[in-house]
């Protein structure tokens, strides 16, 4: 069987595209840059390039589309252009090259409108209540992905809950990097409770997304290491395995909220292109219970985590062990 | 009518209904509206089992039953629920229509409405009475009464209920009831909790203008205040008519109402003697508003009123359980009386020696021989006959353990007078719902109790132990004093029935309000021969009663039983040095003492002198119940009572005891539950309670998967599920709280504890927390004790909590904890919750890991709720709360 993977060069993409040669998969790769990892053939392209998008699918069986921009900040229209219209042209381009199977890597942001999570299930993406332009972009990506699904096109989309592991640039290093200078406070005492994926986990559970696409098809599921844990010790336990001392000084959440607007607007107004130290939707993220029911999730995969945190937390600390 | 929530517009009908009331002239006809699910059943093609004609009070009007309007669909019971005419959407008659009008008016619209089957009333606030009156005139048809919040007689001699007075003030009364909407705001405030913005709204919704509002004007103007109001006569008639009424009678109330109190209740049931009563504790006037009304009206139909019974439709074939009498005959036997030991040495060889005795600080304070405490309840008995009290009476009983508390008891229950007996440990607000909950017709007590009785306004009678002067007497309203009871020549007296009431003893109220929980003579009876069993307890032995329920017992025993000096309603108080004095004063050969007491008696150890060490010496049986005692504390207390087997009984207020358990018992289970190889299949994961006490049965009824415990009774090792009890001892009923009861005793012969635990492979029982903190995580219903006695082992942990949080089915197991405290007392704000620390946090995960439960996080607490009466039991769901506002994050759901 042949699978197509956007967005091989990032940590998750990686684990899926290794983990599908690993299964037998022949394995395509579609990204800007190589992707670095044995045994799959790496196509060069962008979501943005049409024709690039129509000789990646060409005589793929599925598609596993990870490929976004992933960043807390960016204008509406560079969001829209990579993840709404970039989505819309690959699975167009699929669907013309007769590919069968398509998994979207969406993200539980897309149903998240703020309020605490609280054992919830995959509720519909809503791209008027999302938070900030990137979960209001992959909103509306997903809404679109899977009302392409039919029994000719099946469509399912998996939303992997915060992510981490060795190599992960968007929360694991910039945990550390902050808290090595200090700059990382405990918000809220630290204390919402959250769920996480390790990266395995995460990417065994879009693989399996695939082999159960006859029934998961046309819905969306959230998938986490189902051990919600209190943000804070989440965050520690980063660190200390990064090397670096835990934070010792906290703000309230809602100050960090407001902080996070004002950086925001600041960043916005003076067109800083780098990550600001704060955004509102990081502050939410934060201070804000979300985790979710995994039952359901487990019974249509068919799957389980095979990564423990705690195992996890050894193997990152391994990673950073100098 | 406009669209309202909760409302069916469909329901919403109007009828022209011709009047034969006295009011109106000959040939009137009136437009009535009324809400009716009637269409509905038939449309949906449902066999109706009957009709609820529903009647709401002043101010109201139909919207109050819209909850069982729509349940009635489902259930197959039409609900007509009509507007009053001058109320609500119903014809403005601009008559004042008097109570005679108002049966017969509705006499006219069930004429009208044409009627037919099986009806049952159901009535609020003043369409009780109406309800009731069309009722008591209309048997034919009539299957049953309901009635909530109402009144239907006003003892002369009391005044009617300030409120209302206020209401009726000339002046105050248009103004208040009309040309403003002030007696409607009034009523709609009494909700609890406040009504939602739109609800308030429907129940305003036709009573804008004061044209609107006449009927209300005179509702409250045809009060019958007293017996010269031309209502008065057509209210006595139903008041006595309703004597006579033979179909089943549902009585549901919300206590927490400024007009329709207890009192009015007490009066309702003494009318109709046989109804099932359930008093909603925290609901007020609008029950409707506050609790599931129309949940229990329908379960009490189907108990009641099942389909198939007479006069009721049979929907499918008759699915009325078989008539099995579950009490065979040799049970019905006539037990000895509580008294029965106390004649038998009032008229012995030992009338002489101590019976009861009470300890000062420096010796005996007070004594009573067999004969001379036979004597004394036998005059305290004909001096309460005297005062009218007798069978039946409710006599709330607010005196410390001691020998007026005794000699009260035995001479209430020798009169057939029912003892109300509350722990001070509820609290002065606790203590004071539960008395006036049961409704007492007196009160004996101590100066300070009788205070509160006047304060807090407890309808009954008042009765002092001590004789007060005549200034204080007059002050608290106090009737008479034990004093002047004795005074009155003892008569003949009669036994009661066994199966009488015979007590109330309220619960604890840990969780929730307090309950009344009820026992005849003979289940008294029951308690004492399987204390006394259980404990080799007996005639010829002498006990120190440092333990509330069961010092009680001690005559009852043939007992000497002491008070020791201390104050017996906070058990701490006891020390090493009075629990001698009062062991050497008696020569006792037991102790009862309660958990909080015995750790004070190791604590002040050091105070024993020789000779109450010597007295302690000879004690041979220690009894201490109502929370866990550790095993180590069982230990040092062993050293003061070298000879003594130390029994710590499992039980609840509504089955005392259950099971029995003592130290070397403890220690055995202890380490068939350490045993690494699991040598006892069964053994760990809770608290070893022990076996039955004698007479005594027990199961476990297993959960399901979703934590329900409906599983059929079984005492195989290693399951889990809600503990069961059988025996004779076991309470009759609660009282008043028919719902509560209904589920408790649901699977029969069984009482079910709420209590969850299993059994191991030796017949122990082992208790694993309540029944309302099960956790229910995605794998498994997990169960509290096991895990939090695995944390509590965990160094640096002085005492830990295992709560769910999240939806059930897939919660998160929370720990939280509360450290050891070297330094005392804890500072700042109970309630903060934080993370553990990071060792604290990987000790107490890997302690859950070896118990099985993985634990998402590790908060700990200043310090843990826990109750006021052992210091020791936890209040999880509060900890539940906490810990998910905790979790939660810095956004609270609105």
């Amino acid at each position: 069987m042949k699978v197509l993977v956007t967005g091989a060069s990032g940590m998750l993409g990686g684990a899926v595209a290794a983990l599908l040669v690993e299964a037998g998969y022949s394995v395509r790769t579609l990204q800007r840059r190589p992707s670095g990892i044995s045994g799959v053939t790496d196509h060069a392209g962008s979501l943005t390039d049409r024709m690039a998008l129509g000789s990646a699918v060409a005589t793929m069986d599925a598609v596993i589309h990870l490929a976004a921009k992933v960043s807390f900040t960016g204008s509406r229209a560079e969001f829209d252009a990579v993840n709404v219209d970039g989505t819309r042209n690959l699975l167009e381009a699929a669907r013309r090259a007769g590919v069968r199977d398509i998994v979207y890597v969406s993200s539980p942001s897309v149903a998240h409108a703020g309020r605490p999570m609280i054992g919830s299930g995959a509720t519909t993406a809503d791209p008027g209540t999302a938070r900030g332009e990137y979960a209001r972009s992959k909103a509306s990506a997903e809404l679109l992905a899977l009302g392409m699904s039919s029994s000719a096109f099946r469509v399912a989309a998996v939303r992997p809950h915060v992510v981490w592991g060795p190599g992960d640039t968007q929360l694991v290093e910039r945990v550390i990097a902050r808290a090595r200078v200090h700059r990382l406070p405990v918000i809220a005492g630290g204390t919402a409770l959250i769920d996480s994926t390790y990266v395995d986990n995460a990417a065994s559970a879009i693989v399996a997304c695939l082999r159960r696409i006859d029934v998961v098809q046309g819905s969306a599921v959230v998938v986490t290491n189902g051990e919600p844990r209190p943000v804070g010790e989440l965050v520690a336990g980063i660190c200390r395995a990064g090397g670096v001392a835990p934070p010792r000084w906290g703000i309230s959440g809602a100050l960090a909220r407001t902080a996070g607007s004002l950086v925001e607007r600041i960043w916005t107004a003076t067109g800083a292109v780098d990550e600001p130290p704060m955004t509102r939707f990081l502050a939410e993220q934060l201070s804000t219970a979300h985790w979710f029911d995994q039952r359901e999730t487990r019974a249509l995969l068919d799957w389980e985590p095979a990564v423990s945190i705690d195992q996890g937390l050894q193997r990152l600390t391994e990673y950073y062990r100098p | 009518m406009v669209a309202l929530p909760g409302v069916d517009p469909a329901w919403s009908t109007y009828l022209d209904v011709p009047s034969t009331a006295a009011a109106d002239n000959p040939g009137t006809v009136h437009s009535w509206h009324y809400l009716d699910n009637g269409r509905q059943l038939a449309d949906a093609g449902t066999a109706v089992r009957g009709t609820l004609l529903c009647v709401h009070g002043n101010p109201t009007w139909s919207y109050l039953w819209r909850t069982l309007v729509a349940q009635g669909v489902t259930e197959g019971w039409r609900v007509v629920a009509v507007d009053q005419l001058d109320m609500g959407f119903s014809r403005r008659t601009r008559t004042f229509r008097r109570l005679a009008d108002r049966v017969t008016d509705l006499e006219d619209f069930v004429a009208a409405l044409e009627l037919e089957g099986p009806v049952v009333t159901v009535g609020h606030d003043w369409g009780g009475v109406v309800s009731l009156g069309f009722a008591h005139r209309n048997r034919f048809d009539l299957a049953g009464v309901v009635l909530t919040n109402t009144a239907i007689h006003q003892d002369p001699a009391v005044p009617i209920p300030a409120p209302l007075r206020l209401a009726l003030l000339p002046g105050m009364h248009r103004h208040g009831t009309r040309t403003t909407s002030a007696f409607l705001d009034v009523t709609h405030a009494l909700a609890r909790p406040k009504l939602r913005r739109d609800v308030h709204a429907a129940f305003r919704a036709p009573y804008r203008t004061g044209a609107d509002r006449a009927g209300i004007a005179n509702f409250v103007s045809d009060i019958p205040a007293d017996p010269s109001h031309p209502s008065h006569a057509a209210l006595a008639d139903i008041a006595e008519g309703v004597r006579t009424l033979e179909v089943p009678a549902l009585m549901v109330w919300g206590p927490r109402d400024p007009v329709f109190t207890d009192t009015y209740l007490e009066d309702l049931t003494r009318r109709l003697p046989s109804a099932d009563v359930h008093r909603f504790e925290d609901a007020g006037h609008l029950v409707q508003e506050d609790a599931d009304v129309a949940g229990t009206v329908f379960r009490w139909l189907d108990e009641r009123l099942p389909a198939g019974a007479p006069g009721i439709p049979a929907d499918a074939p008759s699915s009325l359980p078989d008539a099995v009498s579950l009490e065979s005959a040799a049970a019905r036997t006539p037990p000895t009386f509580l008294w029965h030991q106390l004649l038998e040495r009032s008229a012995g060889p030992e009338q002489g020696s101590i019976a009861v005795a009470e300890m000062g600080s420096d010796g005996i304070r007070r004594r009573l021989s067999w004969r001379e405490l036979a004597d004394d309840v036998d005059a305290v008995a004909a001096g309460l006959s005297r005062l009218g009290l007798g069978q039946g009476s409710r006599v709330s009983l607010l005196v410390p353990p001691g020998v007026d508390l005794t000699v009260s008891t035995y001479a209430c229950l020798r009169i057939g007078a029912v003892i109300v007996v509350a722990d001070a440990g509820l609290g002065t607000k606790g203590l004071s719902r539960a008395v006036k909950g049961s409704v007492p017709d007196a009160v004996i007590g101590i100066e300070r109790a009788l205070l509160a009785a006047r304060l807090f306004g407890w309808p009954a009678r008042r009765i002092s132990v001590g004789a007060l002067p005549a200034g204080t007497r007059a002050l608290l309203r106090v009737e008479s004093s034990l004093e002047a009871l004795r005074t009155t020549p003892p008569g003949p007296l009669q036994d009661p029935e066994p199966d009488a009431d015979a007590a109330i003893l309220f619960t604890s109220g840990s969780t929730g309000p307090a309950k009344g929980v009820v026992y005849t003579h003979r289940q008294l009876s029951g308690m004492r021969d399987t204390v006394g069993g259980t404990f080799g307890l007996g005639p010829g032995g002498a006990l120190v009663a440092g333990f509330a329920p069961f010092a009680l017992l001690g005559p009852a025993l043939g007992a000497a039983s002491v008070t020791p000096d201390m104050d017996v309603t906070a058990p701490k108080t006891l020390t090493a040095q009075a629990l001698g004095a009062a062991a050497q004063a008696i020569d006792a050969t037991a102790v009862f003492a309660a958990p909080a007491a015995l750790r004070n008696i190791v604590a002040t150890r050091g105070g024993l002198g020789p000779s109450g060490a010597e007295a302690l010496g000879l004690v041979t049986m220690v009894l201490s119940a109502g929370a866990p005692v550790p095993a180590r504390l069982l230990e040092q207390v062993q050293e003061l009572l070298p000879a003594a087997t130390l029994h710590t009984p499992y039980g609840m207020t509504e089955a005392l005891p259950v099971t029995d358990i003592d130290l070397e018992g403890i220690l055995r289970a202890a380490a068939d539950a350490a045993h690494p190889a699991g040598a006892m299949p069964g053994a760990g994961n809770g608290v070893c309670v022990g076996r039955a006490v004698q007479a005594a049965s027990i199961a476990v009824s297993p959960l399901s998967q979703g934590g329900i415990p409906d599983g059929a009774p079984t005492t195989a090792p290693g399951v889990t599920g809600e503990i069961l009890v059988d025996a004779p001892h076991v309470k009759d009923r609660y009282h008043r709280l028919w719902r509560t009861e209904g589920a408790s005793s649901r699977t029969p012969p069984w009482h079910r504890t709420g209590d969850v635990g299993h059994f191991d492979e030796a017949g122990r029982l082992w208790v694993e927390g309540r029944l309302g903190h099960l956790i229910t995580s995605p794998g498994a219903v997990l169960t509290p004790v096991g895990v939090e006695q695995a944390l509590e082992n965990v160094d640096g942990v002085r005492l830990a909590a295992v709560v769910g949080v999240g939806p059930t089915g897939t919660q998160a197991v929370v720990a939280v904890i509360e450290a050891d405290r070297p330094n005392g007392r804890v500072r700042g704000r109970s309630r903060k919750l934080v993370l553990a620390d990071a060792a604290l946090t990987e000790c107490a995960r890997s302690a859950a890991r070896k118990t099985g439960v993985e634990l998402a996080a590790v908060l700990t607490a200043p310090a843990l709720p826990v109750d006021v009466r052992h210091n020791a039991k936890i209040d999880r769901t509060k900890v539940a709360e906490w810990a998910s506002a905790a979790l939660a994050g810095g956004y609270r759901t609105p």
